[in-house]
């Protein structure tokens, strides 16, 4: 299992122990741990350069202003974007789908218009358009999933018609692991017209992406789950598409001329992106792309493929232990669900963390899919370019120790 | 004993594989709903008054170990008794559990008194992100309660 080298080193947090174990990381959908270039470019920044940016008339607002500007082509690059002027800093992927939802859907959709969704949806790409179809009297239709619990896309042609007017669906399910079928929604939408959202919140950081390619109108992601800090994502919007949307929020910065009555507003992306922003996470973000820029997202993509592998492999060992989402590991990203004989996941998870494993319980932002899959909750592990086979090892004793202790026969 | 050997004693996990008062009641008097939303624990309460007494208590829902536990531990414990004493015996549950609950009338300095069963739940003080769990069903009841 060699497609990337050993990475504990670069993170810090990884050499320390919990309840006095080493700790095993597993939860890196929920947030990703941070290598020391990421620290450092945030620290320096601080120490050297602080200063608020686009205004500077001297030399370290200079610098903070490239630096923040350097961020934005960074991270342009790394998703294949024609420029940096496509891409829009956020918040995170909530705030670049709310920012679509507000910017242009509140804007375009009237009664009567769809909205088209996926059954796997995060609540992050189902909220905002509920909030949106409440206020445009427009509708939410889904596409259900397969047997094997990837997108069933055989209605498609018949579901995505001239009603549906946005159909936001996710690259990589955050439960499920499954790859989105955003090249089957992009084919389709071509003959309407409708609008493309991809919820890029895991696909991202876990495959090689070329936004060219994709085909997609938006593309949303969060720096904090690709090795950056929390606080910061990006928006990366075909340049057509941002010129047709509205400023969701107004003030200093995203305008040319402000008048008592009436304002004129900035070029994207800065028509998006009002008051200060988070300058030191955006060179966080920056660094953290740099550092998988190094690593190569194929070799990202391979290594996680081999680790999935391992680890399916390794937990069909425990018994009464179902997976939910599909075994081919083409379609699926390093992202497992679980649940263990009638042991409830929340239980799980605090054995688990006696033992040094942190993964996640709940219904991770996914409650829809998990009345679909007809549990309350599943646990979670998931991995990233950190991960060694060992922690799947780690994973799988720790399993077995928490069915000796509920009694499991 | 480990923390762990703590919180999931037999005791816990017979509640849990065995939960008692489970169903629900043809008419009852009173209805209560909660949810841990983050974990995903749902517990439902019917509850029949005999003037001021409990004359039946029965509970239905999913969810962790902890909150199943505590819930068929509470409907056992409270069944027959008098509202009075079931409100007393929730403060004296959340005192164990460490929540603040303000009410003067407490005993704070004997809180395990006449806890039976519920005692077993004191090892979750040691995991406090579980303490909502285990409260979850007597913060269901007291809604129950309301009013009585």
């Amino acid at each position: 299992m060699s497609s990337l080298p050993r990475l504990r080193d670069d993170f810090p947090i990884l050499g320390r122990p919990m309840n006095g174990r080493p700790l095993v990381y597993l939860d890196s959908a929920a947030t990703t741990q941070k290598p020391v270039a990421v620290l450092d470019a945030m620290d320096d920044y601080y120490r050297t350069c602080n200063a608020n940016v686009h205004r500077g008339a001297y030399r370290i607002a200079e610098e903070a202003t490239e630096r923040y500007e350097g961020a934005r082509a960074a991270v342009a690059r790394f998703v294949g974007a024609a420029s940096p002027h496509e891409i829009v800093f956020t918040r995170g992927t909530t705030g670049g789908i709310n920012l679509i939802a507000s910017g242009w859907a509140l804007h375009h959709l009237r009664e009567g218009d769809r909205i088209l969704l996926t059954a796997m949806e995060h609540h992050s790409n189902i909220v905002p358009w509920q909030l949106i179809a409440r206020l445009t009297g427009a509708e939410l239709a889904y596409l259900p999933l397969t047997p094997d619990r990837r997108v069933d896309t055989s209605g498609l042609g018949d579901l995505l018609d001239e009603r549906v007017k946005v159909a936001a669906v996710s690259g990589m399910s955050n439960v499920l692991g499954s790859l989105g079928p955003v090249a089957e929604v992009v084919a389709a939408a071509r003959a309407t017209g409708a609008l493309v959202v991809v919820d890029g919140a895991q696909m991202v950081p876990h495959l090689p992406t070329d936004v060219g390619a994709l085909g997609a109108d938006f593309v949303a992601f969060s720096a904090h789950k690709m090795l950056g800090p929390t606080g910061i994502g990006a928006l990366w919007g075909r340049p057509d598409r941002l010129e047709e949307m509205e400023p969701a929020e107004g003030g200093g910065e995203m305008i040319r001329d402000v008048g008592l009555y009436e304002s004129t507003w900035a070029e994207v992306p800065h028509k998006f992106e009002a008051g200060t922003p988070p300058i030191a996470e955006a060179v966080g973000f920056g660094a953290a792309v740099a550092y998988l820029e190094r690593l190569g997202m194929e070799a990202v993509r391979r290594h996680e493929i081999e680790l999935t592998g391992y680890a399916l492999e390794r937990l069909a060992e425990v018994p009464d232990l179902t997976v939910f989402g599909p075994t081919d590991l083409e379609a699926r990203g390093g992202v497992i669900s679980f649940t263990l004989a009638d042991v409830h996941p929340h239980d799980l998870a605090t054995i688990l963390d006696q033992s040094g494993v942190a993964i996640r319980a709940g219904h991770h932002c996914a409650r829809p899919l998990h009345r679909l899959l007809a549990v309350p909750a599943t646990a979670r592990a998931s991995f990233y370019v950190y991960n060694e086979p060992t922690d799947v090892d780690a994973l799988v004793t720790a399993l077995h120790g928490a069915r000796a202790l509920f009694g499991v026969a | 004993m480990s923390s762990l050997d703590e919180l999931y004693r037999e005791v816990i996990l017979d509640h849990y594989r065995h939960p008692r008062k489970r169903g629900s009641l043809p008419d009852p008097d009173a209805h209560a709903e909660g949810q841990n939303p983050m974990c995903g624990d749902e517990i439902a309460l019917d509850v029949g008054f005999d003037g001021d007494r409990i004359a039946a208590v029965r509970v239905s829902g999913q969810g962790c170990s902890i909150s199943q536990a505590s819930a068929s531990m509470m409907a056992e414990a409270v069944e027959g008794t008098t509202v009075a004493e079931a409100r007393a015996l929730t403060h004296r549950f959340k005192a164990m559990m460490g929540i603040e609950e303000g009410d003067p009338g407490v005993d704070e300095t004997r809180p395990g008194a006449a806890l039976g069963d519920l005692e077993s739940l004191r090892g979750v003080r040691r995991f406090p992100v579980r303490i909502k769990c285990a409260d979850l069903p007597w913060a269901t009841l007291l809604e129950a309660l309301e009013g009585r």
